[in-house]
């Protein structure tokens, strides 16, 4: 019997992702956020989280998808990171999906390169693939636009 | 092992505290040679860690510090004397103790290191002076541990306690009922030395000194914690009172009343529990003055005042680099050397003074020698040197200004480059750090008399009054201490009031340009400059219906805000903005508002490098100089006013410093004189009618003693080369820019020339002159000596 581990999955694009659960500390609905002008592009702006402040990211921008159509009202992944508590805002929640380890590969190489350099790999799940992010990255601003916000 | 943790844990916090007395008791000592009751604390404190080293079985720490005791064992007996080389010995012996700490605190042990030189030297000390040969030092450090202290209350050793312990218990720091657990562990490691038999008497290490019972020692992480709880509480506070606002239910309105109240209590002395002693900082200079003025061949005293002046934990660790440079400073190039001193009369020991005290919601704190002041003149040439500022500029300093242009990046007057100091850096990353946490620096310099820093900090950074503004639609909070006013430009005058130099817009406060900021722009929020030509003023951003502009100084210069709309203040708790926006400088941090929304909080330094303001406000200067320069300086701007008889006169706005209207009653008669109380200071009245050349054979000793009559004197301040005094005149008609029409020669003293200025024959002041002239009994220098100054 190998060993399972739990993922929070969710969807951005359609999509599949997932983090592991112990990372995430929760979601929440979305709500306004405070927008921070001079930012990096993806700092959708900060959240007001029972009294603390976080920073939100929008995740599609962080991979570099498409943008986020105006009707579709993001979730807020609470995420425990290296960076502190941050959220990531995605599209839709899924469920909690216990995975073996077998099932995992590491990210193809066709991948885009901003793309493999937060995925970790991807769990072939019946139907449908699982892309695994990693947290810590995912979480941490990309250098090129930091460079770009100056 | 967790127990052992736990005590070297606690050792290390001990230990640190210990040595910081260390210092100060040694060089204290150096003072008092023959003052038992600081030899016995410095025994006590050595002979603790000593002890406490070989019970942890940190062998290196142990050897350097048995040799030090040993030392100070003989002192103690008067077998030997202090002199500055044993001092610097025990002062080095000290350092490496507290190297091993800092090493075992990190890597959990004292590291590769050799310490054979200093150990050599601490014993060849012991040995040297002392007549009659003596038997090893450590039985002597044995043979003479009497109880040193009766104040200190010895450890009571349960009888079953002492039984089972082959170790040196008196050191042991650790609350004795825990002791037998913790000695059981450990026993199996061989002790680095032979066990000393168990001293019962001696003295608890007195690590708060004072009482133990009513103090404890807390994590700062909760205090923290605690002090961001209280921050939730009068947030959720702020809202709950917001809805009371609307309620007619009584109880909850009492109910709110009452959470107010002790929300309000809880937080100011959670606040409390943050506060330490500035004498926290200040306890390692004494040593930090003897060592450079050791190396520099000076003589300094240290004189401390106020060191149990209060204020927040962050705040002491962010002004320690600012305080030892300062301090540094005033030892290596205030203080002058012993035979400077004596020549020019003074103590050949110089006094170096810190003084903290309290005042108005901010603490101030001083640093002053009685050094030989700082050479104004070199400073400001020096700074001419280096390009800072121009000549021109220089001319007109007033001392303080001259004194502070020390804070200026790449200015330093030391002769000769030391080790301590006088690299150039220094005095502008003193200022720097001290204005991001909200503080000011001054410096006053009396040449001859010395030299004196005054720092003004806030007490504490987590909760700051703020003001709120908005701007785009999204509110900012500016903090308080480096607003200055709020001006609010109507209709006409926010057409006419902002005005364009070089596509720098500027508005005229008080006849003064302040340079303008829009935040919009600042922020990219709004949209961007238009292309405005430099001869017609318009908006950056046209069509406003009134201007907001906040006046804040940063880094000692003034420049105003435009927002969109100005709140009221409120005090705001500080939020850190996270690592993600760290890099962005115009914010300080982030705030929940009563409503429970995020406001942005502005860095107002950050806010001022980012629009140029002060980074390149020396270029400008200079850029403006050069462009003047170009321009034939013809272009200038100039008050215009008129005198008594409905003539017009003029003087260049550059020497306007304000215009006020002084009521007639408040004018005071000095000798012959009109004077007035302005600022604090007495400022010289001078009419203009009797400046001038065609009145002098008019005033008589009555006119000149008669108090003014009318309700309203129109007052232009005026400075000139650092005097400031006031020109009494009829009407201030208006700024405008001198043309370049002919010029033709002056008709009296008094005046450079007259021009054809806003299509009216106009008298341009000779201001020097007329200064000059103030003294209507004193004969009128010659022209040539009212250097021409336009």
């Amino acid at each position: 019997m190998s060993e399972t581990r739990q993922f929070c999955s969710f969807y951005l694009d359609h999509l599949l992702f997932g983090i592991e659960s112990q990372k995430i500390q929760e979601v929440v609905a979305y709500r306004e956020l405070r927008p921070v002008p001079l930012a990096p592009a993806s700092v959708s702006g900060l959240m007001n989280l029972r009294g603390q402040v976080v920073v939100a990211l929008e995740l599609r921008r962080q991979l570099e998808l498409a943008e986020r159509p105006a009707a579709v009202v993001p979730v807020c992944l609470i995420v425990r990171a290296e960076l502190g508590t941050v959220c990531l805002l995605a599209d839709e929640v899924g469920n909690v999906i216990e995975v073996e380890e077998e099932t995992f590969e590491p990210a193809p190489e066709t991948l885009s390169p901003r793309l493999r350099s937060v995925i970790l790999g991807v769990h072939k799940l019946e139907g449908q693939l699982m892309h695994v992010l990693d947290t810590d990255r995912a979480c941490a601003i990309h250098a090129a636009s930091l460079a770009a916000a100056g | 092992m967790n127990d052992s943790d736990d005590i070297v844990k606690e050792f290390l916090v001990e230990s640190h505290e210990n040595l910081d007395r260390l210092d100060r008791d040694l060089v204290d000592l150096e003072k008092h040679p023959s003052d038992k009751e600081i030899l016995a604390s410095i025994f006590r404190t050595i002979h603790t860690i000593k002890g406490t080293s070989g019970f942890l079985g940190f062998g290196k720490l142990e050897a350097v510090t048995h040799v030090g005791e040993s030392l100070l064992a003989r002192l103690r007996d008067g077998q030997l004397s202090l002199h500055p080389e044993l001092t610097t010995a025990l002062l080095a012996m000290v350092d490496a103790v507290r190297q091993m700490l800092a090493r075992i605190e990190e890597a959990g042990n004292e590291g590769e290191r050799d310490d054979q030189k200093l150990i050599a030297t601490l014993t060849r000390l012991g040995q040297s002076a002392s007549p009659p040969p003596t038997p090893a030092p450590e039985a002597s450090s044995r043979a003479h541990l009497e109880p040193p202290l009766p104040e200190s209350s010895p450890v009571e050793l349960p009888p079953e306690t002492a039984m089972p312990i082959p170790l040196d218990v008196s050191a042991a720091k650790v609350p004795v009922q825990e002791l037998p657990r913790t000695v059981v562990e450990l026993s199996p490691e061989p002790p680095a030395k032979p066990p000393e038999p168990p001293e019962a008497s001696s003295p608890q290490p007195a690590a708060g000194q004072s009482a133990s019972e009513s103090t404890i020692r807390v994590d700062v992480g909760l205090l923290d914690q605690l002090m961001n709880l209280v921050g939730e509480l009068v947030l959720a506070r702020n809202q709950i009172l917001q809805f009371t606002k609307h309620t007619e239910e009584t109880g909850l309105v009492t109910a709110g009343q009452r959470l107010n109240l002790i929300a309000s209590e809880l937080q100011e002395n959670v606040m409390k529990t943050r506060m330490q002693p500035i004498g926290n900082v200040w306890g390692r200079f004494p040593r930090t003055v003897r060592d450079v003025a050791l190396a520099c061949g000076k003589q300094v005293r240290i004189q401390m005042q106020g060191q149990e002046t209060e204020l927040d934990k962050t705040l002491i660790e962010a002004i320690k680099d600012p305080m030892t440079h300062l301090v540094r400073n005033a030892v290596d190039h205030g203080v002058e050397s012993p035979d400077a001193r004596r020549s020019a009369g003074k103590d050949p020991v110089g006094v170096l003074q810190l003084r903290a005290f309290h005042e108005g919601g901010q603490v101030n704190i001083e640093i002053s020698d009685d050094g030989s002041g700082l050479n104004l003149a070199k400073v400001a040439q020096k700074a001419v040197q280096k390009g800072l500022i121009s000549a021109d500029q220089a001319a007109r300093l007033s001392e303080r200004e001259a004194a502070n242009l020390v804070f200026l990046p790449g200015l330093s007057t030391a002769e000769k480059v030391t080790n301590d100091s006088g690299r150039g850096v220094g005095m502008d990353v003193v200022k720097t750090n001290i204005e991001r946490i909200g503080g000011t620096v001054d410096l006053q310099s009396t040449p001859g008399k010395g030299t004196s820093v005054k720092i003004k900090i806030p007490l504490t950074l987590a909760i700051v009054p703020a003001l709120m503004v908005t701007s785009a639609g999204e509110r900012y909070a500016i903090p308080q201490v480096s607003l200055l006013e709020l001006v609010g430009l109507d209709g006409e005058q926010a057409r006419k009031g902002v005005e364009m130099i070089h596509g720098v817009p500027v508005y005229r406060l008080r006849g003064r340009l302040l340079p303008l900021v829009y935040l919009k722009q600042v922020l990219k929020t709004g949209p961007p400059e238009s292309a405005v030509a430099d001869d017609a003023p318009t908006l950056p951003e046209g069509g406003f219906e009134r201007v907001n502009i906040v006046v804040l100084q940063a880094d000692g210069r003034k420049f105003g805000l435009v927002v969109d709309e100005i709140s009221d203040t409120e005090e705001i708790v500080v939020k850190p903005l996270g690592r993600h926006l760290k890099q962005i400088s115009v914010y300080a941090g982030a705030t929940i508002m009563g409503d429970g929304k995020v406001a942005l909080i502005m860095d107002v330094l950050g806010l001022a490098q980012s629009s140029s303001i002060v980074a390149e406000t020396h270029e400008r200067a200079r850029a403006e100089q050069e462009q003047a320069r170009a321009d034939g300086a013809e272009v200038q701007k100039l008050v215009l006013f008129s005198g008594r008889s409905g003539s017009r006169m003029a003087v260049p706005l550059s020497m306007l410093a304000r215009l006020e209207n002084i009521p007639g009653a408040d004018v005071e008669r000095s000798g012959n004189q009109w004077v007035t109380q302005y600022r604090g200071q007495i400022l010289r009245l001078i009419r203009i009618s009797h400046a001038l050349e065609e009145r002098r054979n008019l005033p008589d000793s009555n006119d000149i003693l008669t108090l003014p009559t009318s309700a309203n004197l129109q007052v232009l301040v005026l400075e000139d080369q650092g005097r400031s005094f006031g020109l009494v005149v009829n009407q201030i008609l208006d700024i405008v820019e001198s043309g370049s029409g002919p010029q033709s020669a002056p008709t009296r003293s008094g005046v450079l020339y007259s021009s054809v200025i806003a299509e009216r024959v106009t008298e341009l002041l000779d201001v020097a002159a007329i200064l000059a002239t103030g003294e209507p009994y004193e004969p009128i220098p010659a022209r040539a000596a009212s250097a021409a100054r336009s």
